[in-house]
């Protein structure tokens, strides 16, 4: 009973300390606030970001790759064999590629064709001005070749493939060429008509290549043939060694490789990101504490008086640290609470702004915040805070 | 029985300056005491060492019979926390506490706080609709009187107050000067420091203080009981 009025009276004259001396405290709450945001919005940040990079990072382009070992190409039985091996929720997307070297205004220029769905899974980042061919006859062209043969968006032309008549060359498929024979070599120029309905950027090689359908490869070329490279999108942020490895073991004439360069990459940008969030943790911390220190600082020498007249009532030294002390923790406290609220909807913007996506709540960063806020204004108090000690009570006799 | 409070051959020496120079004095209980003398003779200093807030240079103080002139800086805290009762010339009020809370402050560091007993005090000294004003909505006597409320909350064996009219008019003056008279009937015991000759006649006894040594100890005679 005793007990709870004091402690009652103790809560009152802390928080009526700070609620009536507003203006004085709001720095320093202001900075505390700052403090436990950044703080909250890193961390939840931090914890995210290893999902979103992998999410963003597959929106980069395919992380495998299928290539022919000592096989001329893949079929679509093989490929089939190498994706089982993938669980389906995992698997993205894939995008078989089929290469063929043929000539436009007989300059060569290589061919490939492609399944566009599947590149819309596989190659995300394609930037194409124009639209993705839909019927047979419509070809995407790189801005390399466009600029090559001075073609654009709507542009037709004729692509010309010399075929060499040969046991594989299907017959049906050029039914009315001229077959023209040189010392025992038959050939013929087989043409397929061609409109450009959009052009591909994407600063790699891709520029250097003519997209079409696989019927329109196949025409054009006048053989079946399998693919030279399938891109797979796997989602998963770990353990894609082992479907590599497992795959090349077990599909014949086939070899699975891991897209090196965007998964190390992605790493690498995590362990940079983590000691950046460290460091500016650290110092916003840092910040706070010695926006914390000041503050308290100014506080206790304009509080002197006080100080002096609590002593003269008899408060001892300890009471009067346990005062000030609550004071700190209390401001501590109130500046966590909202520094968490904050710092989430902090991280949630930055979340949106920079990988597109929402951010996961982490119940447990509350506590933790509110803890460290604490924890940081409390290291804060200390060194001014033992200046109170020194006030002498005989202060309050003498005249200002 | 022992005396209220007993200065014998007291001294507080600063450096070459003697502040209080070989002051003997006694104070009975329920006395009402006026020590007056021009700035710089040592009245404050006289208090402090009272009021248990410094020690004597030399000699000897006796507050109900204990020498306090040896103890350490925590007992000397607690003395003054159960015997003391301090009215100030600035009042000293915490600025974000209200009339009754800054009662309650004083009660909070010698025992418990109790409202109710915070509220009689300040109906004592006539304050009881103001109980809810911080400082800065009280006028400067109000603000006196709650100083006063606060020093009589704990029921001090003995009230200093230093230069309580200094910042007052007469009309507050008169209002804290009633206040005295009526903690004098109740037996309450008063030394009151102060230049004023008017606070100095109204009390029962009056020590002059100059160069810190006593140069007059009188009963007023005009004194009404
Ligand atoms: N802490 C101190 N250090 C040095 N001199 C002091 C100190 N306190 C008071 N004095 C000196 O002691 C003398 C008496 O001071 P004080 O008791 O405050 O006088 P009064 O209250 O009568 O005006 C003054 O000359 C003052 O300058
Ligand atoms: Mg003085």
């Amino acid at each position: 009973m005793i007990k709870n009025k004091k402690r009652l009276m103790f809560f009152k004259m802390i928080s009526l300390s700070l609620l009536r001396r507003r203006s004085r405290m709001i720095v320093a709450l202001l900075a505390i606030v700052v403090g436990a945001t950044v703080l909250a919005g890193l961390v939840t940040i931090y914890y995210d970001v290893p999902r979103q990079m992998s999410e963003s990072m597959r929106s980069y382009g395919a992380n495998m790759i299928f290539t022919p070992d000592g096989t001329d190409s893949l079929t679509d039985e093989m490929i089939e064999r190498a994706l089982s091996y993938i669980p389906a929720r995992d698997l993205d997307g894939y995008t078989p590629y089929r290469y063929e070297n043929t000539t436009i205004n007989k300059n060569p220029v290589t061919f490939a064709g492609v399944d566009f769905d599947g590149v819309k899974k596989t190659a995300p980042y394609w930037n194409v001005d124009g639209a993705y061919p839909t019927r047979d006859g419509e070809v995407l062209i790189g801005a390399n070749v466009a600029k090559t043969f001075n073609l654009g968006v709507g542009d037709k032309t004729v692509a010309v493939s010399s075929i060499e008549i040969t046991e594989d060359v299907d017959e049906s498929l050029i039914p009315d060429y001229e077959i023209i024979e040189i010392d025992g070599v038959k050939s013929a120029d087989h043409e397929l008509p061609i409109k450009v309905v959009g052009i591909i950027q994407t600063g790699s090689s891709e520029e250097d290549y003519v997209y079409l359908s696989y019927s329109d490869v196949e025409y054009l070329t006048a053989k079946h043939r399998g693919y030279d490279l399938v891109e797979v999108s796997v989602n998963s942020t770990g353990g894609l060694e082992s479907y590599t490895t497992s795959i090349s073991n077990g599909v014949e004439g086939l070899r699975a490789k891991l897209i090196k360069h965007v998964a190390a990459s992605e790493s690498a940008v995590l362990t940079k990101l983590t000691s950046l969030i460290f460091i500016v943790t650290a110092v916003v911390l840092l910040l706070t504490m010695i926006c914390v220190a000041t503050t308290m600082t100014a506080v206790i020498a304009e509080r002197r008086k006080e100080i002096g007249l609590r002593k003269a009532l008899g408060a001892s030294n300890l009471s009067v640290v346990g005062e000030f002390l609550g004071e700190g923790l209390l401001l501590g406290g109130v500046g966590g609470i909202l520094g968490s609220v904050l710092g989430y909807v902090f991280a949630e913007i930055v979340s949106k702004n920079v990988f597109g996506g929402s951010i996961t709540f982490l119940w447990w960063l509350i506590p933790v915040t509110i803890i460290a806020s604490v924890a940081v204004t409390g290291i804060a108090c200390l060194i001014p805070i033992r200046s109170a000690v020194d006030v002498d009570p005989a202060l309050v006799l003498k005249g200002e | 029985m022992a005396s209220l409070l007993e200065l014998k051959n007291v001294s507080k020496i600063y450096g070459d300056l003697h502040a209080l120079d070989d002051v003997s004095l006694t104070v009975e209980k329920g006395e009402w005491v006026a020590i007056m003398g021009p700035s710089g003779s040592g009245k404050s200093t006289m208090m402090n060492i009272i009021g248990c807030m410094d020690k004597p240079s030399l000699g000897q103080v006796l507050l109900d019979g204990k020498d306090i002139s040896k103890e350490s800086q925590t007992s000397l805290t607690t003395i003054r926390r159960d015997k003391i009762g301090l009215i100030f010339q600035q009042f000293h009020l915490i600025n974000y506490l209200n009339a009754v809370e800054n009662v309650m402050v004083a009660q909070y560091y010698h025992s418990v706080p109790d409202e109710k007993e915070a509220l009689a005090a300040l109906e004592r000294v006539g304050l009881k609709d103001r109980a809810k004003h911080l400082p800065s909505q009280l006028s400067g006597g109000e603000q006196q009187r709650v100083c006063i409320a606060r020093a009589l909350i704990n029921n001090p064996e003995i009230i200093l107050a230093d230069e309580p009219t200094g910042n007052l008019d007469e009309a507050n003056e008169n209002i804290v000067l009633d206040i005295f008279r009526q903690l004098h009937k109740e037996g309450t015991s008063l030394v009151v420091v102060t230049h004023d000759p008017e606070v100095g006649e109204v009390a029962q006894r009056t020590i002059r203080l100059e160069h810190g040594k006593i140069i007059s100890d009188e009963k007023n005679e005009n004194f009404v009981e």
